[in-house]
């Protein structure tokens, strides 16, 4: 085989290798510059994905302000129950109080949401047929939601059931 | 790169998000956040969840998330089982997003399953992504880098708890994120935060005080689909042989 | 279904992608037949196989392409390519076999024919045969010898090359653990050889209509041989897609309720009737009979004809069955979707009849431009002439 045989394999070759090198120089400048930092990915992806803004401020943002609502929480179930839960995302109000002004809620649909009564729902959690329960009225006509717990008064001549003055006030 | 570089490079971001709330005049909020001094994952107790949809709201609000697709939903399964032959019926209106309707018929199992991203740590749709533009983070959540991916779908095809989705506008890979963005603040997911019951809550295994890792360490817990080997970070207390 | 399951994520361009890199690995298959098994019988397709692979290679990308949610930043499987991911290994197997397999054999085995038509062409045409020829017009019996050997080596090396050019495709399927449908290791070698069946049949077809269209004598002995070896390749590919469906059968998984209920109803049509009855067992029925027994010419190519287009139909209902198929079922295993199939759309039904017409006119462009066979009187002459390898 002389040279001049193969002389066209050569120029074919030096194609390849001319894309090749092509190829590397491209690639040298368009991987990102984070990629690989933390293993196989963009590491300033992970930086950018923090920076979404939360829309839910979380109940010790709200606790912060609004402790007296805590005060009576911690004494009946709703503890539990976050105020966002019912309130919705006020992460905004927690940044801007003055403002922003969260909604007023309607006990009549909001309370049903966990409260309606289900099959499926485990038997310790308290739940009623709304319809037969309150004969249409809103759930806050007898319950405080911060403190759902309805206690008869004791000793004194007040017939309401749950008086707004003071939860479970016993003298 | 040495260690030392490599801490710089984490707290860089959170330096600068500590900057900006020392900026809008609350420093106090600043995080120091270190990735690898958390493994995050995360408790379902099925025995407390009412099937109320708040966690699947919360997740639409909290990341936008378009309707009818979901990063998180609940399924309800009913059992009924008649001299040993189980029947399963297993629904999901709405991904569960605003209740379940009632079924009062007598002698069948009825349960909520919420169902969201594993975290796996061995994850099968981050070794399918073609380009890396899906990962895990040093921390232990799977993330979706969202300028990098093509939306070419192997991921998608590839998670066995149907947990990913093509987002209809972006065109991008999208799932649960464990809220990242909340969590590296200190915040918890915005669906542990709105479940009324605490059915749902955050775990991070690499802290030994967190009292949810010594739930899973005097619990029984499962995983879903243990035999694929996911290394799933989502635990289950109280979860059912019939679910899938 | 799990709420996100409900839409499929893999469309009918998916089912196209596998169809058209079946038909690169099979047409090149055929044509080593001749090169390396010295199959001299097949020769007169050798040139035609090489340029059928070429014009469905260089289509096979664009349905994915128009399935990607962010086509433009398809470079990043070349700039970051995920080892992990049989995918991203794609653009480097399908790089390395247009280049360095296809489209160097092509040239070195059309080298002489390029460098005559440089000298004797025209205009823009002149031009494209120069650039082809590299500048370099040796085309003296030494030159032509190390082309025939670096030719040889070079489809030596292909077989495999387009071995993994298919097999990656069943890889992307078979190693899917979240999918029973699609989890098996049989894929990758059920998708080789039914790509090997389609591609020897698209090539039987394509070279008896070109023959026609060119007013030539169909060879027979060539395509004898051809449909001989298809029968072959088929009789492999069912036994292993029986063997799959056997085994499924008798060991009857979790998965097997769920998806024996959706091959009998869902996937009846494009199942049991299209892929087994007619694309599998009435092809290897006809092939089989003219193997055994000695018909006239006119009715074996009747029977060619018949058995090639069925068998399209059949391996290309095979890929609807895997890929769609595998997307109808739910990963509980309790429930199904529906697949629903726009038109026009970008994922639709027309984007997949264009992309699939779309390389028969590369290949008739490619025909033009490199002919396989040389121009000849419609009279009977020798075969090797016919054949269009002039010594």
């Amino acid at each position: 085989m002389r040279f001049k045989d193969a002389n066209h394999l050569f120029r074919l070759a030096a194609v390849f290798a001319a894309g090749i090198l092509i190829f590397l120089l491209a690639r040298g400048l368009l991987v990102p510059k984070s990629f690989g930092q933390y293993g196989h990915f963009r590491g300033d992806a992970l930086a950018e994905i923090k920076k979404q803004p939360p829309h839910y401020a979380g109940h010790e943002a709200c606790e912060a302000c609004h402790s007296d609502v805590l005060e009576q929480k911690v004494k009946g179930k709703h503890i539990r129950v976050n105020c966002e839960a019912c309130h919705g995302p006020l992460a905004k109000h927690a940044e801007d109080p003055g403002g922003t002004t969260p909604e007023k809620l309607d006990t009549a649909k909001l309370c049903v949401r966990c409260h309606e009564a289900n099959a499926g729902k485990p038997k310790w959690f308290p739940q009623v047929v709304s319809a037969d329960h309150s004969a249409g009225l809103a759930c806050a006509e007898c319950h405080k939601p911060h403190n759902p717990a309805i206690v008869a008064e004791e000793k004194t001549a007040s017939a309401a059931p749950a008086s707004p003055a003071g939860k479970g006030a016993k003298k | 790169m040495n260690i030392d570089r490599r801490r710089f490079l984490v707290l860089l971001p959170a330096a600068a998000l500590a900057w900006e709330h020392v900026l809008a005049g609350t420093p106090e909020q600043a995080s120091n956040y270190n990735t690898s001094e958390h493994w995050w994952g995360m408790l379902v107790d099925i025995e407390k969840c009412i099937g109320c949809g708040s966690c699947v709201r919360a997740c639409q609000q909290e990341n936008n998330v378009p309707d009818g697709y979901y990063r998180t939903w609940i399924e309800r399964y009913r059992i009924k089982e008649v001299n040993g032959v189980e029947t399963l019926e297993v629904d999901s209106p709405d991904g569960g997003k605003n209740g379940f309707p009632n079924d009062t018929e007598p002698g069948v199992k009825q349960f909520f399953v919420p169902k969201m991203c594993n975290h796996c740590a061995d994850s099968p749709c981050t070794q399918v992504c073609p380009v890396g533009a899906t990962f895990v983070s040093p921390d232990g959540v799977v993330l979706i880098d969202e300028k990098y991916c093509l939306g070419c779908r192997y991921c998608i095809q590839a998670c066995p708890y149907g947990c990913r989705f093509l987002h209809p506008q972006k065109e991008v890979a999208q799932k649960c994120t464990l809220c990242y963005h909340r969590i590296t603040q200190g915040l918890t997911t915005a669906c542990c935060e709105n479940c009324p019951t605490g059915a749902r809550q955050l775990a991070d295994l690499k802290n030994p005080k967190d009292p949810i890792h010594e739930f899973l360490r005097t619990h029984k817990v499962q995983v879903l689909k243990p035999h694929l080997a996911t290394k799933a970070k989502l635990y289950y207390n109280g979860l059912d042989g019939a679910v899938r | 279904m799990y709420p996100n399951e409900i839409e499929l994520q893999w469309s009918v361009l998916i089912v196209l992608y596998p169809f058209l890199t079946g038909l690169v690995a099979g047409a090149f298959i055929l044509a080593s037949m001749e090169r390396v098994f010295r199959v001299d019988a097949v020769k007169p397709t050798y040139r035609l196989s090489l340029l059928t692979a070429l014009a469905f290679l260089l289509v096979a990308p664009l349905p994915l392409q128009l399935h990607l949610g962010h086509p433009e930043r398809s470079f990043e499987m070349y700039l970051t390519p995920h080892r992990s991911s049989a995918m991203a290994m794609f653009g480097f197997v399908y790089l390395w076999y247009l280049m360095a397999v296809l489209v160097l054999e092509i040239w070195l085995d059309y080298r002489k024919d390029i460098v005559l038509l440089a000298q004797s062409s025209k205009g823009l045409k002149r031009l494209f045969y120069r650039v082809l020829t590299l500048g370099s017009d040796n085309i003296s019996p030494g030159a032509l010898a190390v082309d025939n050997r670096v030719g040889y080596i070079v489809t030596v090396v292909g077989i495999p090359s387009a071995f993994l050019l298919h097999g990656y495709v069943g890889f992307i399927f078979g190693s899917i653990k979240a999918n029973p449908w699609w989890s098996t290791p049989l894929m990758p070698v059920v998708f080789l050889f039914s790509a090997m069946v389609s591609g020897i049949a698209a090539v039987m077809l394509l070279y008896m209509l070109l023959t026609r269209l060119r007013k030539q004598p169909i060879d027979m002995r060539c395509v004898d041989t051809v449909a001989r070896y298809l029968f072959y390749a088929f009789i492999i590919d069912f036994s292993l897609e029986m063997l799959d469906l056997i085994h499924r059968i008798y060991e009857a998984d979790e998965s097997f309720r769920s998806l024996d209920f959706m091959v009998h109803s869902k996937l009846f049509i494009s199942q049991i009737v299209l892929q087994i009855v007619l694309g599998t067992l009435v092809p290897i029925g006809l092939l089989a009979i003219t193997q055994l027994i000695k018909l006239p010419e006119l009715a074996r190519k009747r029977i060619y004809w018949l058995a090639g287009s069925l068998t399209m139909i059949g391996i290309f209902a095979m890929r609807w069955n895997v890929v769609i198929g595998g997307q109808l079922f739910s990963k509980s295993f309790l429930g199904y979707t529906t697949y629903k199939m726009g038109f026009v759309a970008k994922e639709g039904l027309l984007p997949a009849i264009v992309l699939a017409i779309l390389p028969l006119f590369i290949l008739w462009a490619l025909v033009k431009l490199l002919p396989p066979w040389a121009k000849q009187e419609p009279v009977a002459i020798s075969r090797a002439s016919a054949a269009g390898f002039a010594d």
